[in-house]
């Protein structure tokens, strides 16, 4: 009975871990399969936490917080767009200066607004958690996945809304198509350029809403530890879920589940028989471990990180 | 007689040179009309300013006896002009059904419509007889069916013009005939062909006329009955051309290379050669006949030591090199013209004399104590580039910017000057102009004369026909027959590459 109740408290807390990532790493799918590498989610994430902590301060709307949030991605992922597609520079190496000026943009501001502090007052309003009816009552299954937080149910439904939107419409053919074989999609008059501009964009709306859901709610303010790694962890959890939104969804919740089960060592007790910082080093670790046993078989969209010059053979 | 396509006075300049120095040509509605040049004639220069991919600076354009400005792609396809590019553009992870609606989806709602799409897809393959299966993913379909494919994504968007940019490249002569009857099919049901060509055989059997283009000028246009190869061929390189090679019979010499029961596994880990037997002489060639993708890159690479050999044994001139070291295997005494000049047989940014000893540049005559010497790789260089007459500006060029047969006379070069015992040359003459061939074939001609042995791998079976003292087909990793080029046929060949039939093995105790 025991375990079954830790077990119950690990999923509760993978599943509010896990969906920061399923949005940035769904944000990560569109890039990607539009063939542009978006090493830059950790920025996005950063940006998003910042303004969504700023906005919801000034409201006292969650809501806003999150629109804000999803708004503060799309505006800096113009910027790798811009860079990467129009300009065709290397996109790792802007997807880290993504990250980077992300960081130092929303501490400098973090600084300026709240008289030099660098972190943000903490929120009086958060987001609440929903009960869902019935479902929430079911003994385990029900404190599991049924009494935890909308972003939470609200990332399911946009899975699915992302697998239909990549999979069946003319839409999501058209970008698979660009970041597969561009000069094929360019010679039956789908605008490349266009489809890549699109795909980071919304690779930003996602990734900044996944930051925003972190500022709401876990660390109720915003610092320059409250994205730490998540970003990375999404794009890895892009790859591991084969670049497809249900495989995203699954990796995510692998992924939320062992840094639930990493924060939850000490307070269960583990810490007595094992380091803490070996539990710590945890959801790296097995990061390391899945990509590489994964990864051989993943197949990724053939042209992502290539710039297509139009004519060039 | 109405005109399909006009193009008057055309001329296009690219960094100064003239692609097309104004050219003109007309294209009958329901004929097959080809362009004969050779490569860097202009052919496709033209083509692409037809389908909008480029404009031209001077000229204009009349389809269908009206005149018309070609901006891009998207206007060419809904002026009725379909092309069916030499390098497919199809997105080999996607269904032929999704690559052919791709830019032009059927909806319903807001999802594509895939049933109303398949249906009026199997109405045109049916009414041109192109035989596909819409649920296929392209990379799991034969090359004859990724052309297909391509064909009915032009017709799908209604195309009636369509140009074909050598299209028979990468067929066996069996899927050739069944392209020549899919395009008259077409011309039979109204549409017009341009067919882009250097090969002057399928422009007899196929074509009804034919405009030839040389350097960017259009030298003659004239109707395909009144013609021959020998006329075409002179007009294409602009003197006369011996198609014949001058080969002299030559008694073969000891066994140089034998590879018994080889296997190899290809990239994806699948087993690509089931066990291969091969023998070559000293002062014979033998070709490797068959369609691409049957394990000839993998054959060469096991033999040259850049792919692991699962089992069986190869063994040069009495030494094992089985497992042996790329170094080590080229040091005893092959040398490799690899099939991709580009990506495997020079650096492309690095220069003409560099390139010259990739395969030495650590030996003592260019090395000391880890530096290199420039003075002898230089004068090495400059050695090879009166010996092959390499055409450069100077043995520091990069050896980007020099012409792609020039390129290959500098792999000749380098691949030969070690006085290697067996010589494999891949596609050796793949993208180059008829006078460069000639040059190719007759250093590997020379190499053979002087008691060398020389493994050639061609998809041009008459580079194979011509050159081979035996010819082994390959198919699906097996050596199926191998044959007598003085006995064999075409047809035979293409039945054999195509797994149709089963080889003797004769010709092995001549």
């Amino acid at each position: 009975m025991e375990l079954l109740s830790i077990l119950t408290t690990i999923i509760h807390n993978g599943v509010i871990y896990a969906t920061p990532l399923i949005f940035a790493a769904l944000g990560g799918v569109f890039s990607e399969k539009s063939g542009v590498v978006n090493i830059g989610l950790e920025g996005l994430m950063i940006i998003g936490a910042f303004a969504s902590a700023v906005v919801t301060l000034w409201t006292d709307s969650p809501l806003l917080g999150l629109a804000a949030g999803a708004l503060a991605g799309v505006l800096l992922s113009i910027l790798h767009a811009v860079a990467s597609v129009t300009f065709r520079a290397h996109q790792v190496v802007n997807g880290m200066a993504i990250n980077f000026l992300a960081l130092g943009l929303s501490i400098y501001l973090t600084k300026q607004l709240f008289n030099g502090s660098a972190q943000t007052t903490t929120l009086k309003t958060l987001i609440p958690k929903w009960d869902i009816l019935w479902l929430s009552e079911i003994p385990y299954l029900g404190p599991m996945l049924f009494k935890t937080y909308p972003t939470s149910y609200l990332a399911v439904l946009v899975v699915i809304l992302c697998g239909y939107l990549l999979f069946k419409t003319s839409f999501g053919l058209r970008l698979r198509a660009v970041g597969e074989h561009p000069a094929a999609a360019d010679t039956m008059g789908v605008h490349v350029g266009r489809m890549r501009y699109t795909g980071v964009l919304i690779s930003g709306a996602l990734a900044g809403l996944g930051g925003a859901i972190i500022t709401l709610t876990t660390t109720s303010n915003f610092s320059y530890s409250t994205i730490s790694g998540q970003g990375y962890i999404a794009l890895a959890a892009v790859i591991f879920g084969k670049w497809n939104p249900f495989g995203v969804l699954g990796a995510s919740l692998f992924f939320g589940c062992v840094q639930a089960l990493n924060s939850s060592a000490q307070v269960l007790g583990f810490s007595a028989y094992i380091p803490t910082a070996f539990i710590q080093m945890l959801p790296y670790v097995l990061t390391i471990i899945v990509l590489a046993g994964f990864v051989g078989k993943a197949e990724g969209p053939k042209a992502a990180g290539e710039p297509y010059i139009k004519g060039s053979r | 007689m109405t005109l399909a396509v006009e193009m008057k006075n055309i001329t296009k300049t690219f960094y100064g040179m003239k692609a097309n120095d104004d050219i003109s040509f007309q294209v009958v509605k329901g004929e097959i009309h080809a362009l004969l040049g050779e490569n860097g004639a202009g052919k496709s220069t033209l083509m692409n300013i037809l389908f909008g991919l480029y404009q031209a600076d001077q000229g204009e354009i009349r389809i269908h006896e009206k005149p018309v400005k070609i901006t891009d792609p998207q206007m060419a396809i809904q002026l009725g002009i379909g092309m069916v590019h030499q390098h497919f553009m199809l997105v080999d992870k996607f269904t032929v059904l999704e690559n052919i609606i791709l830019g032009a989806e059927p909806r319903k709602g807001t999802s594509i419509d895939y049933h109303k799409a398949s249906k009026e897809i199997e109405t045109l393959s049916n009414q041109y007889g192109l035989k596909i299966n819409l649920n296929s993913q392209v990379r799991d379909i034969s090359i004859g069916m990724q052309q297909r494919v391509e064909i009915l994504k032009t017709l799908y968007r209604g195309a009636d013009i369509l140009i074909f940019d050598e299209p028979t490249a990468v067929l066996t002569p069996q899927e050739i005939q069944e392209l020549a009857s899919i395009m008259k099919n077409l011309t039979d049901e109204g549409k017009t062909v341009i067919l882009i060509t250097h090969k002057l055989k399928e422009i007899l059997a196929i074509a009804d006329a034919v405009t030839v283009i040389r350097r960017g000028k259009v030298c003659d246009s004239l109707r395909v009955k009144d013609t021959n190869e020998a006329e075409l061929a002179e007009k294409m390189v602009g003197r006369k051309v011996t198609l014949q090679l001058d080969k002299e019979e030559k008694e073969r010499e000891g066994l140089v290379l034998s590879l018994r029961d080889v296997r190899a596994r290809d990239n994806r880990g699948l087993e690509a050669l089931h066990g291969i037997d091969l023998e070559v002489y000293g002062g014979e060639i033998v070709g490797i006949a068959g369609v691409d993708g049957n394990g000839q890159s993998e054959l060469i690479e096991v033999i040259t030591g850049l792919r692991p050999v699962q089992s069986g044994e190869i063994v040069l001139a009495g030494d094992h090199i089985t497992g042996l070291h790329t170094r080590q295997i080229n040091e005893m005494g092959v040398a490799h013209i690899p099939e991709d000049r580009h990506r495997t047989a020079i650096v492309m940014d690095m220069t003409l004399s560099e390139n010259l000893v990739l395969n030495s540049y650590f030996k003592e005559k260019f090395n000391k104590r880890g530096l290199l010497i420039e003075k002898s790789i230089k004068s090495h260089a400059r050695k090879l580039i009166d010996k092959f007459d390499i055409r450069t500006p100077s043995e520091s060029a990069k050896i980007r910017a020099l012409s792609g047969g020039n390129q290959q006379k500098a792999v000749i070069a380098r691949e030969i000057e070690g006085n290697p015992k067996l010589l494999i040359a891949a596609q050796p003459t793949r993208g180059l102009d008829v006078g460069a061939i000639e040059f190719i074939h007759r250093q590997i001609l020379q190499e053979r004369d002087q008691g060398k042995a020389v493994l050639l791998v061609s998809f041009e079976l008459e580079e194979i026909l011509s050159l081979s003292d035996r010819i082994a087909v390959i198919y699906e990793g097996r050596i199926v027959g191998i044959v007598d080029p003085k006995e064999t046929t075409e047809q035979e060949l293409g039945l054999l590459m195509s797994g149709r039939i089963k080889g003797k093995e004769t010709a092995d105790e001549s």
